[in-house]
């Protein structure tokens, strides 16, 4: 309903007319303190797709990404209006535990954060948060996440070394596998590729679109030749407000908006 | 061609451009580093060498000294000589001191002598340096060993007879300090023990307990025993007595059991003066003072320090610890936050002794004194720990290094990224988890930081100690054989007031100053050994918990 609402008020194009929708933005504004850094935001999250969203720097894709796992909430000054809802349930809700939230939605930054321990513990950290595993269900764990990421045939023999010892590229694959050996339903990933290197990210796009098999992915990327290679939609923010959302072919072929054009364009830089 | 241009430039432009260029700068820096090296170094070489020299077995002179027309004779070891000052009032020659020892036949032991005096210097070979319990050292020459009445041996003889008696007399020793422990020690401990109990009951209006009595008793029997194979021991201990002939022609009794060391340095080769060397510094670190702290050992003050050092930092670590990650990762920041915490870099600078002040009145009066109160009570008015005590004392420095490790840790929380932070709470880890498991972890080795600042600044104040726990003398260390075993509420020494009194409190100046050297070296040397533990450990941490964003 609400996204029927959405693509109605801001004139856009259906934005998932065939699949299910897995989360549901609704008229979200964000604010911090003065700064004003989402406005009105409406949009929905096909599951099983990957959505991009892609702007100039400073239009707000890294804050929206946030507000989906309720990261902001560590922003003493962020101001919240509207409401997320992951299948059908909104995530501010009272009786929902942001921890279980964050369990479901996973996070990957544009800096590779391994924890400083070994790379087994590393993919384990989230399992252990999450109750009591025998160790050899969490051995499984770990060695299904790793080859998810095909990282397990790099790093089969080392796993007791310390995470830093791997290059950026790994240490990012490794933060993926670690994200996603919690089994979460969503996977956010902000800029996961801008400080690697070529065929680093060239092996981060391949996963992410082996990961799409299964999960709900929401990347941020600057790079519109990354967007345009692994989404499945797109959504376009210029300065809070979220200018343009559709499927990504068509609206790289054929954007709705002048400032989308632009954009794609490189004429905003 | 074009070089020779450039270097004549150069030249012309001067003293500006070689100002610009930095070369200045990089000297005066490279002088500071160099200025403070050998500061250190030359505070370490001063301590040592005055310190250490102290052991080394000196050579005996003998010789005689014409003052105002009475010849002496005299014995004993030169200390340091002293050029005549040069105001020219007495054309006065070189001053030798010389201590003379045998305190008790010829006192002072430290005399100076004008080196125009002395005539006839020899080192004789027979001389010999008897180290004992009490009265110092003795300096003459052997004259006869006598067991009980009888003379067993006499002039140069006598010293075989020493040696063959030294493990007899060894075994003798272990025996006594064996049922002192074991047997005097621990009956009087029971005893003190009895007489809390029947205190207790007397106040709590029971009646007198029969079985205590018969306890006592049977206590005080096996006392007696034990006196008796004491006074036993020393009695063999003292059956035999040396002699010694002074230069004087007075005579030294000195009973076996009393004489510590004997040696004679005039005859003794390198290697012997060195094994001597070594077991004088073995014996100044293993055993206990004696004579006001002039003569022996500091043992008690290296354990004290030590163990007021450790249960400093474990009381410090955590409460440093938490406090920093409360005013960093909870406290809302603002205002009130900002306030704190330059509280808490004020209180990093007052000074140790207004924390003595305040450690007394709190810890050891109003704490300590509470205890008592509730715990205590059938002791009073005699204070159990409403005494200045080893707990208090590391309580009062662990509330003076307390900022130390706040802001040490406070710093090592905020140079982690906030990406780790997000990292594991994006992972679904509360902020708890987030800290025990990853923030803490990380910035162990700035906590570790925080401590070995805090160990060197406790180690070092002696100031707040003298009222808070710290003695002069304790006649029992912190840690014993009897239950409970560690007495945190004993007093203890401590190798900064110990370095105190015995360069401002002594009575024998001279005998105590190469003590306060090899104190204050022994003393850094602890601080040297507490901290590189700590920097041993924080290197591993680091390795370990090295980030790859802090390269
Ligand atoms: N923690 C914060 N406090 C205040 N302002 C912020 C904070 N984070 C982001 N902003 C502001 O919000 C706007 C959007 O930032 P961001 O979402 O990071 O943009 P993007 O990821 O698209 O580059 C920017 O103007 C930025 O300055
Ligand atoms: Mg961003």
């Amino acid at each position: 309903m609400s996204e029927q609402g959405a693509a109605e008020f801001e004139g856009l194009p259906s934005s998932a007319p065939a699949e299910e929708i897995c989360l549901q933005v609704d008229n979200l504004s964000l604010a911090y303190g003065d700064v004003q850094a989402l406005k009105n935001i409406r949009l929905d999250i096909a599951k099983r797709s990957v959505t991009a969203f892609i702007g100039p720097s400073g239009c707000g894709k890294s804050s929206l990404l946030r507000c989906f796992n309720r990261l902001n909430d560590l922003i003493d000054d962020a101001k919240l209006d509207g409401e997320i809802r992951l299948g059908g349930k909104s995530i501010h809700a009272p009786d929902v535990e942001v921890s279980e939230l964050r369990r479901c939605i996973g996070m990957v930054f544009q800096q590779p954060n391994p924890f400083p321990k070994s790379i087994a513990e590393n993919v384990a950290y989230g399992l252990k948060l999450h109750g009591a595993l025998p160790q050899s269900e969490i051995d499984d764990r770990i060695e299904e996440a790793l080859r998810r990421v095909a990282l397990w045939d790099e790093v089969r023999d080392r796993l007791g070394e310390s995470a830093f010892e791997l290059s950026s590229g790994q240490q990012q694959r490794l933060v993926i596998a670690r994200a996603i050996a919690v089994e979460p339903e969503v996977l956010l990933l902000d800029e996961p590729a801008s400080a690697l290197d070529p065929i680093s990210t060239l092996r981060i796009e391949e996963l992410i679109h082996q990961l799409k098999d299964r999960y709900t992915l929401i990347i941020v990327t600057h790079n519109i030749q990354q967007a345009a290679r692994v989404s499945d939609y797109t959504a376009f923010l210029y300065l809070g407000e979220l200018i343009e959302f559709g499927v990504t072919q068509a609206m790289f072929t054929n954007p709705q908006d002048q400032r989308t054009e632009d954009y794609i364009a490189g004429r905003y830089g | 061609m074009t070089d020779q241009v450039e270097v004549a430039e150069g030249k012309a432009a001067g003293w500006s451009d070689w100002w610009r260029s930095g070369k200045p700068l990089v000297w005066l820096n490279a002088l500071a580093v160099a200025l403070s090296i050998s500061a250190v170094a030359g505070l370490l070489a001063l301590l040592a060498v005055r310190g250490l020299a102290h052991f080394w077995p000196a050579e005996v002179l003998a010789f005689e000294y014409l003052d105002q027309g009475v010849k002496t004779r005299v014995v004993g070891e030169l200390i340091r000589r002293e050029s005549p000052s040069s105001d020219g009032l007495e054309a006065a020659s070189e001053q030798w001191l010389v201590k003379t020892g045998n305190r008790r036949v010829n006192p002072p032991d430290f005399r100076w002598y004008a080196r125009d005096g002395i005539a006839n210097l020899r080192t004789p070979a027979d001389l010999v340096v008897v180290e004992r319990r009490e009265w110092g050292r003795a300096y003459g020459r052997l004259r006869a060993l006598y067991e009980g009445d009888a003379r067993v041996a006499s002039g140069e003889r006598v010293w075989a007879e020493i040696e063959a008696r030294r493990e007899q007399l060894q075994s003798l020793r272990a025996a006594a300090a064996d049922v002192q422990s074991k047997g005097v020690d621990a009956i009087d401990h029971a005893l003190e023990q009895l007489r809390i109990e029947r205190r207790k009951r007397a106040f709590d209006a029971l009646p007198p307990s029969l079985e205590l009595v018969f306890r006592e008793r049977e206590l005080k029997e096996r006392s007696a025993e034990y006196e008796q194979q004491l006074r036993e021991i020393h009695a063999a201990l003292n059956r035999d007595r040396l002699h010694l002939d002074t230069m004087n022609g007075e005579r030294i009794e000195l009973p076996l059991g009393d004489l510590i060391r004997i040696w004679r340095p005039n005859q003794m080769s390198w290697s012997e003066k060195l094994g001597h060397y070594f077991v004088g510094v073995r014996l100044f670190l293993t055993e206990g003072p004696r004579e006001a702290n002039t003569e022996g050992g500091v043992f008690p003050a290296i354990f004290g320090t030590s163990l007021m050092v450790l249960l400093m930092s474990v009381l410090v670590t955590p409460f440093g610890v938490l406090a920093a990650l409360y005013l960093h990762e909870y406290a809302r920041q603002g205002l009130l936050v900002r306030i704190v915490r330059i509280a808490v870099s004020n209180l990093a600078g007052v000074p140790s002794i207004v924390y003595g002040v305040f450690g007394l009145g709190f810890f050891v009066y109003f704490i300590g004194g509470s205890i008592d109160e509730l715990f205590y009570a059938h002791a009073r008015p005699a204070p159990t720990f409403g005494t200045p005590g080893l707990i208090w004392a590391s309580f009062t420095l662990a509330l003076l290094t307390a900022p130390v490790v706040i802001l040490a840790t406070e710093e090592g929380l905020a140079r982690i990224p906030r990406s780790i932070r997000e990292g594991s709470l994006a992972l679904g880890a509360t902020k708890a988890e987030t800290l025990l498991r990853v923030i803490v972890p990380m910035a162990s080795p700035a906590i570790l930081t925080g401590v070995i600042l805090a160990v060197a600044r406790a180690a070092g104040a002696a100031a707040p100690l003298m009222l808070v726990g710290v003695v002069k003398f304790a006649p029992t260390l912190p840690i014993d054989g009897h239950f409970p075993y560690i007495h945190l509420e004993r007093q203890f020494m401590h190798l900064g007031f110990h370095i105190y009194d015995l360069g401002f409190q002594s009575q024998n100046v001279e005998a105590a100053r190469p003590l306060v050297f090899a104190t204050a070296l022994l003393l850094v040397m602890v601080i040297l050994l507490l901290n590189s533990s700590a920097i041993l450990l924080r290197s591993r941490l680091e390795r370990r918990y090295r980030s790859s964003y802090q390269d």
